[in-house]
């Protein structure tokens, strides 16, 4: 058991009490006069602005699992790890298409979740469930993962990991509990004011570190050299470790994950929460094209893998946990005060998507399952009253699943929940242009996806893990290694086609679409949003 | 929505040179084999990664393009509906 950093700890903790706090308080800023309504609490009232939009929905994407795992690849494997940067380039480009016309037809309908507007488009209870399921299910190791993040950082800090269990995962239990009850009593609103600080000490972090290390490095050109000397040493089996850049065997796997990857991003329930809870169609167009301001930070952050090689972290340490690496080289370089800063931007940083995730599950469960199946008449206090308790049992739930399973375990379903969500794409966003498919043709599609995805991502081994260890797998016909989520999404599209052309000679019934061409297009100001059922107004 | 109005035609230009806006960052970053290469280097950084980097300030630019050819296309087509009579 390594010391405890007293000076760190305590710029730590005071970070994390500011938050606490600000996190209770958040429930009266911008309150509105119905307070029980799904919308208030799981929304923040569908009234935030371009900047509010922007720190919410950064603090959401950009995880604190993210700023660890990342650059934990690159210092494990070199450059297959940058995949992250074309990853969050394309994604913006991409989702500018579609997401305006999610968010107008949301407005218009009161839709809550993306599975609310599968439900109205198609009229099918049963491809709402799915996207729903796939949601929730997707959703839960993501935010087990935030824990991991914050592991990390305690471990380095000296806190936990020893005594009985219970001492060992104390502070683990203390911040998820904060957490829990400021998403309760806040919902959105909570991370929405949060995400402020968390940008903020995550910028300051990472323009400093990028700035700072490498000149006590000696220089960028020192660390890529000694980056390639690491990833230049071979494995038992006579492969090179790493590589600096992407081999020639090992671009379509780039290219597809980089792909795969950004199409995935907007389906999860966590990104469309942030999205719907944005004033104005031209908000989400702005913010997609403020967002890159936050890859730059990934990018640049990515980097700091190769300076933790540099810097000599973990070498000579047997069987050293990578994901430390990022944690163990702000300990390493930085005076003690500043490691603590950079620790909070971590740790809060698990805390915001943490809690925008268990919020979009719950309003998943609320919306899509509860109301649909279990209770039909419930009313909106109801509603807002079972979404908050939901968010309760999820984080319990990611939090028994940290503390019981394997860690690896979670990591491996992570990956898999990319694969899942990406899934429900064709359902989603082929919905927002067309009703040209089959709602069964898509059902048909979704489980294709899901089952030929999940089979074969359980047939790749690691060295870690022997199913499920990684996302690529040779694609069928072309014959290159590429991610798997892609394969089974060209799978997934296939199957909806043929089927939809099917379905379509055969007749089969096609389900009431409660959406007009005109709501995909609405606007803030207009008639048929000053007509839709409006969330009460904030002040 | 207003089928009778006289409205800009679904394909303007100002529609498809916010597609191609768009277009251009995903396909280069998508074109693998064009940066996979170490030089030249930019303060000791390889090409590979400096060049990526680059591109995430140029792709925010042409979604900014995109933002504002779209902006004023939906402006156009507000007011082609709303002087062509009533929705």
């Amino acid at each position: 058991m390594k010391d405890v950093n007293g000076v760190a700890l305590a710029v730590f903790l005071l970070f994390f009490v500011a938050v606490t706090v600000m996190g209770f308080l958040a429930s009266r800023w911008r309150r509105a006069d119905d307070a029980l309504h799904l919308d208030e609490w799981g929304l923040g009232g569908r009234s935030f602005g371009t900047w509010i939009t922007w720190f919410l929905l950064g603090g959401d994407l950009y995880t604190a699992y993210t700023f660890v795992a990342v650059p934990a690849v690159i210092y494990g494997a070199g450059a297959a790890g940058f995949f992250a940067v074309p990853y969050t380039i394309i994604a913006y480009p991409l989702v500018f298409l579609f997401l305006p016309r999610l968010w107008s037809v949301s407005r218009v309908h009161g839709y809550v979740t993306p599975a609310d507007f599968v439900r109205g488009r198609y009229g099918s209870k049963g491809l709402s469930l799915a996207v729903a399921l796939t949601g929730i299910l997707a959703t839960m190791p993501y935010i087990a993962l935030q824990l991991v993040g914050i592991q990390a950082v305690l471990d380095v800090l000296g806190v936990g990991g020893s005594g009985n269990w219970f001492m060992k995962d104390l502070p683990l239990f203390l911040a998820f509990g904060v957490l829990a009850a400021y998403t309760y009593s806040s919902g959105l609103r909570a991370p929405a004011l949060i995400a402020f600080v968390k940008d903020t000490l995550i910028y300051v972090v990472i323009i400093v570190a990028v700035i700072y290390i490498p000149m006590r490095l000696g220089g960028d050109g020192h660390v890529f050299d000694a980056a390639a000397q690491k990833f230049s040493a071979k494995k038992p089996d006579g492969t090179p470790v790493g590589s600096l850049i992407t081999g020639p065997k090992a671009q379509w796997g780039y290219a597809t994950l980089a792909l795969g990857s950004a199409m995935a991003l907007f389906m999860y329930p966590h990104s469309v929460t942030g999205v719907l809870a944005s004033r104005s169609r031209n908000t989400v167009r702005r913010n997609m094209a403020l967002m890159p301001a936050y890859s730059l930070m990934l990018g640049l952050l990515a980097l700091l893998g190769f300076m933790a090689i540099a810097a000599g972290v973990g070498k000579g340490v047997k069987g050293f946990n990578a994901q430390l690496s990022v944690p163990q080289l702000f300990e390493d370089m930085f005076p003690d005060w500043f490691t603590g800063v950079a620790f909070a931007a971590i740790g809060i940083g698990a805390l915001v998507p943490a809690a925008i995730m268990s919020i979009a599950a719950a309003n998943l469960f609320t919306r899509n399952v509860y109301k649909e199946f279990i209770r039909p008449d419930a009313t909106a206090a109801d509603e807002t009253r079972v979404a908050k308790i939901a968010s309760l049992l999820v984080k319990v739930g990611a939090l028994a699943f940290v503390l019981t399973m394997d860690k690896q375990f979670a990591i491996n379903l992570q990956l898999l929940g990319g694969l899942w969500i990406l899934q429900t794409f064709v359902s989603i966003v082929g919905g927002l242009f067309t009703r040209w498919f089959h709602r069964w043709a898509l059902l048909a599609g979704w489980a294709a996806g899901m089952v030929y995805g999940t089979w074969k991502a359980y047939g790749v081994s690691s060295p870690a893990t022997k199913h499920f260890g990684g996302s690529s797998a040779e694609i069928p016909g072309i014959g290159e290694i590429g991610y798997i989520g892609l394969t089974a999404f060209v799978l997934n599209l296939v199957v909806a086609v043929v089927l939809t052309l099917v379905l379509r000679a055969a007749k089969a019934p096609e389900g009431l679409d409660a959406t007009s061409p005109g709501d995909y297009t609405a606007d803030a100001g207009e008639p048929s949003i000053e007509k839709a059922p409006q969330p009460a107004v904030a002040h | 929505m207003s089928s009778e109005v006289p409205a800009l035609p679904p394909v303007s230009p100002a529609r498809v040179l916010a597609g191609l806006c768009l277009a251009v960052p995903v396909v280069s970053m998508l074109w693998v084999a064009s940066y996979t290469k170490e030089g030249p280097e930019l303060g000791g950084v390889p090409f590979f990664y400096w060049y990526q980097l680059m591109w995430v300030p140029l792709s925010a630019v042409f979604t900014v393009g995109a933002y504002l050819l779209i902006n004023r296309d939906e402006k156009a087509r507000r007011a082609a509906a709303a002087g062509g009579g009533e929705r």
